[in-house]
């Protein structure tokens, strides 16, 4: 191989890389890393993907540099969701902002609403009555439940498994169908107001709750028949896009991609909001790092959000089901952060008031949009097939991730 | 921990408790430092956010916030800073590798850059938008009326 070689292969790349992109955006990061030693016989490609593509769950769109079918680097592109609600929320009451946080992850509405009254609260100086926050638990860990069956569902369509889809999306029918008894609506539910509920639990909603775990419990025994020892399943996800729990520290990736890499950390636990620390659960955790140990690690916690709600349906107390709020609400000036578990993460809300009706400024760190970072370091050296693997492994939403 | 640190670095940093939540105003000179003791000594390993806020009435226009949170104490802390209006910081991205985005996005919603950042462009509005949305004085319809007036000739979309 002559001196001159590798120079010539670079060419082509830069010219295919101007070709493929638009011209306003620069290709820096990918220009930078150039491989030391070029693989033989082989040209550097490189590929735009998306952002309408049906594996990106979203409008994402990823720029890979290929070398053949491996993956040498890739970066993200995203913004094509972004709808400005920090700045939304500079201009509406703390309640009217409310319903606008159950459009940022709208497969896990419930939890981003848990996320923004508790911050509110904390800045008012009020908690929820015993009873709301029972309720909360057991609304919040079914969307957990429902995020989950979503993710499966589309992450095996992803990778080929057609029938998780349709089990998946049945059984998560029935829980739609509890949040549409409980509040008319069944994705962007608004189901809680700052200080509490709005809504009093209809008649049989605990009996339909306990119905729904009895009924979902050998569903989950069902998915993993078809999954956790079927051989295509396995060969797509062992030791496909692995993180070390280092790196995920590092890039701040949290929730079950960090749990998977073995690191024993869920907020419901570290830092205890709402009232879970009166209940009884396990942070399951992989040890890989792995697709496959990311996709056990969901599994297991779907089991255990059933152990939750199952604890707080027999609990749960009678009483008032919102605290005293005024009705014009004017925090004192401050400023506080408040983050809790949400199915993809760390779902953080950091809210400045200045004394008025309205937020000074409002921040939402999305646990998406952080753990989408992870994905040029997964996917290196891995297969462009897996790179869809490891887009669905990450559950991301990109409501969450534009914002 | 933050009267440690004013033991060693004296009158720039000002601890603050609100609602529980301890967070300390650090002035400009010291930040770098302080980030990197953060993280090395006092094992402040995840970064979870970098944000700021904008009060175009005063001198020092932008406050910039770091939440960080350290895994072996199960702590959360917050730095913040005040900043003139262009002026820049150095970026953590070389202390935590997941500040890239955050810090991006900082600048795209704030135009605050960071000194050293490996690439620091807009993330997620298009390269060629104009202004800053997050900053107080920006015109939210200003975009909107720029384009109809272009493209369709008429003075609103609104």
């Amino acid at each position: 191989m002559g001196a001159d070689q590798p120079g010539d292969r670079k060419r082509p790349v830069k010219s295919a890389s101007k070709s493929m992109t638009d011209q306003n955006s620069s290709l820096s990061h990918l220009e930078l890393e150039t491989p030391e030693k070029p693989f033989l016989d082989s040209n550097e490609l490189v590929i735009n993907m998306g952002p309408q593509h049906p594996a990106t769950h979203g409008v994402l769109r990823v720029i890979l540099r290929l070398d053949g079918e491996k993956v040498l680097g890739l970066e993200c592109v995203i913004g094509y969701l972004h709808r400005g609600v920090e700045k939304i929320g500079e201009h509406r009451t703390y309640t009217m902002f409310n319903p606008y946080v159950d459009r940022m992850d709208y497969v896990a509405a419930v939890s981003n609403g848990l996320g923004y009254c508790e911050t509110v609260e904390k800045l008012l100086n009020v908690e929820a009555p015993p009873r709301a926050q029972h309720v909360r638990v057991i609304l919040t860990e079914l969307n957990r439940i429902a995020s989950h069956q979503l993710w499966l569902g589309t992450h095996a369509l992803d990778i080929g498994a057609i029938t998780p889809l349709f089990y998946t999306f049945r059984d998560r029918e029935e829980i739609l169908k509890i949040y549409e008894k409980y509040c008319g609506a069944r994705l962007t539910t608004h189901a809680f107001r700052i200080g509490g509920l709005q809504y009093e639990t209809y008649t049989g909603f605990e009996k339909e709750v306990k119905n729904f775990l009895n009924f979902f419990r050998p569903k989950i025994d069902e998915y993993e028949e078809l999954l956790t020892t079927n051989r295509i399943w396995v060969e797509r996800t062992k030791n496909v896009g692995t993180i070390s729990a280092q790196d995920c520290i590092a890039l701040g990736v949290t929730g079950p991609v960090l749990r998977a890499s073995g690191v024993k950390w869920d907020l419901r636990k570290a830092q205890p909001y709402a009232n879970y620390k009166n209940f009884d659960f396990e942070i399951p955790i992989g040890q890989n790092g792995d697709t496959y140990d990311r996709y056990l690690v969901r599994m297991a916690e779907m089991r255990q959000s059933v152990r939750i709600i199952e604890q707080a349906v027999d609990a749960l107390p009678e009483g008032p089901i919102i605290a005293k709020v005024p009705k014009v609400m004017k925090p004192a000036a401050g400023e506080v952060y408040h983050s809790i578990e949400a199915p993809k993460g760390e779902l953080g809300y950091f809210i400045v008031s200045d004394g008025s009706t309205q937020p000074y400024r409002v921040r939402v760190r999305p646990p998406s949009f952080v753990n989408l970072q992870a994905l040029d370091l997964m996917c290196r050296g891995q297969l462009v097939a897996d790179v869809i693997a490891v887009i669905g492994t990450l559950d991301i939403v990109l409501g969450e991730v534009d914002r | 921990m933050v009267a440690k640190f004013k033991g060693t670095c004296g009158s720039g940093i000002t601890p603050l408790t609100y609602a529980g939540q301890d967070y300390m105003v650090v002035d400009r000179s010291l930040i770098p430092e302080i980030l990197q003791v953060l993280r090395n000594e006092e094992q402040f390993d995840y970064c979870v956010d970098i944000t700021a806020v904008h009060y175009p009435k005063r001198e020092k226009q932008f406050d910039v916030v770091w939440v960080l949170y350290s895994f072996a104490r199960n702590e959360r802390v917050r730095v913040s800073t005040q900043i003139l209006d262009g002026e820049s910081l150095p970026s953590s991205v070389p202390i935590w590798a997941g500040a890239n985005w955050l810090e991006r996005e900082v600048f795209d919603m704030f135009g605050i850059k960071f000194d050293g950042h490996p690439d620091m462009k807009r993330i997620l509005l298009p390269d060629g938008w104009k202004g800053h949305p997050l900053r107080k004085d920006y015109g939210i319809l200003q975009q909107d009326n720029e384009w109809v007036q272009i493209n369709l000739g008429i003075e609103s979309g609104q």
